[in-house]
């Protein structure tokens, strides 16, 4: 721990045309079968959408390995262009911009060996990220929200921020609140 | 909301930029000495007003935790061409020729390899090529301002650019930004991960943003600096600059390792 950290910049509002990428928000191969789609919006001290943020989101594959797998920005070698994941490497790498209502999502595998996805948020105004976690709730028995320390460390109330909502069977619904009094838990790794 | 919820008002527009310098230090001397990152409750920086949340992050102390593993990149994910900012288009962009080269590091000083470096940044006029950009600075049409490349086996990353040039914000009247490198950078936790922004020596605008400035720390907003090195410039060609970087937060690695100690 002798090495004094890089600190913290804000992502700023121009990253536009270069941290997003085609795909980017897909996880899943195209057609899975087992995919599911989270979405929300990020949300501000006001309740206002934040169009200017980032969502990255990071997750076991579906056998529980965490190891990752390259290809998330697969590229075409003759024009250089993003064509997107293989469709057989599960990358676990996710990254969506929020589009101009606040809004963003991602399409994925639900992740081996635990009930929740990692997520990271950027923003303009936001001068350091932000951690948090998406936990599924059909992931969620009794046993296993038992068995997360994260979870049994928060009251009900929020707790409650961390879990995704089920709107259809396989879609759910996972609003980020950057300030506020149903502000979204968010996490501090040392 | 509650009022212990409604903080005080957002600062006004229009605030002059001595007004600012004195929220600066208000905020500098209201900080804890020695911070390494930006308290993200800044007041200088308006819109961090109502993006910041209000309560305690949560530690997470659990060595299962999957943050403590992180996403992977390799061959497919970059090009060799795409460290080469100066490179993606027919013609050649205006501007200082430069390169910035440096290190990725974690806490214990071992590198971090083979793992995705991106970078983005304004023109040599200080325009970025984003539609929401409308400072009247001419736009490039032979540079787009963004790079990625792979860190090496040494945790060594390089980029080929021109120098970005300062641009004005409207975050007070007459505020600039210094001339700035934007980074996001993988260690091999997503617990590491970084986004910040690498500035030049002796830019005269440093003392006057408020964005580098949300560093509160002297000796933190140095390492934000990139240092001139006259061994990195390429006779008739560029012009060098060094800038390393080490990602703070713990890493699967890391806990094994401290676990044999
Ligand atoms: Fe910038």
């Amino acid at each position: 721990m002798s090495h004094a950290p890089t600190p913290s910049q804000t992502v700023g509002p121009f990253y536009g045309y270069a941290l997003p990428f085609p795909g980017g928000s897909e996880v899943a191969p195209a057609g899975h079968p087992d995919t599911v789609t989270v979405h929300g919006y990020v949300l501000d001290g006001l309740g206002s959408p934040v169009p200017d943020a980032i969502v990255e989101t990071w997750q076991p594959a579906p056998d529980g390995s965490r190891t990752g797998l390259p290809g998330s920005l697969r590229r075409d070698p003759s024009s250089g262009k993003v064509i997107g994941r293989d469709g057989v490497d599960f990358t676990g790498f996710g990254r969506t911009p929020t589009d101009a209502a606040g809004r963003w999502f991602v399409r994925t595998l639900p992740p081996g060996g635990v009930p929740y996805l990692c997520a990271a948020v950027f923003a303009r105004g936001l001068v350091h990220h932000l951690y948090t976690r998406v936990y599924l709730p059909d992931l969620l028995d009794e046993g296993a929200e038992a068995a997360d320390p994260l979870l049994q460390s928060l009251d009900a109330e929020r707790r409650a921020t961390l879990i995704a909502t089920r709107t259809d069977p396989r879609t759910y619904r996972f609003d980020i609140r950057l300030q506020g009094d149903d502000e979204t838990v968010f996490l501090e790794f040392s | 909301m509650t009022a212990r919820d409604l903080p005080a008002h957002p600062l006004p527009d229009g605030l002059s930029q001595q007004e600012i310098d004195s929220e600066v230090a208000r905020a500098q001397a209201a900080a804890e000495p020695g911070a390494h990152h930006p308290p993200r409750d800044y007041p200088p920086y308006r819109s961090s007003h109502f993006r910041h949340p209000h309560r305690s992050l949560i530690p997470v102390r659990d060595p299962e935790a999957v943050e403590l593993s992180g996403p992977a990149f390799g061959v497919t994910d970059v090009t060799a061409l795409d460290r080469d900012l100066t490179a993606q288009h027919a013609g050649e962009p205006l501007g200082e020729r430069i390169t910035v080269t440096g290190r990725v590091l974690d806490r214990a000083g071992r590198p971090v390899r083979g793992q995705l470096v991106e970078v983005w940044q304004a023109n040599a006029s200080g325009r970025y090529a984003h539609q929401l950009d409308q400072h009247p600075a001419p736009l490039d049409p032979n540079f787009t301002g963004f790079g990625r490349c792979l860190t090496d086996d040494d945790g060594g990353y390089s980029f080929t650019t021109v120098k970005p040039g300062a641009y004005p914000w409207r975050n007070h009247t007459n505020a600039w930004r210094p001339a700035h490198i934007h980074f996001s950078l993988f260690g091999t936790s997503f617990s590491q991960r970084l986004v910040t922004q690498m500035y030049f020596p002796g830019d005269p605008l440093l003392p006057y943003d408020p964005v580098i400035r949300s560093v509160t720390d002297q000796a933190a907003r140095e390492r934000l600096v990139s240092t001139y090195d006259h061994d990195l410039s390429v006779p008739e060609w560029s012009l060098g600059y060094r800038w390393d970087i080490v990602l703070d937060g713990p890493c699967a690695t890391w806990t094994e390792e401290e676990g044999d100690a």
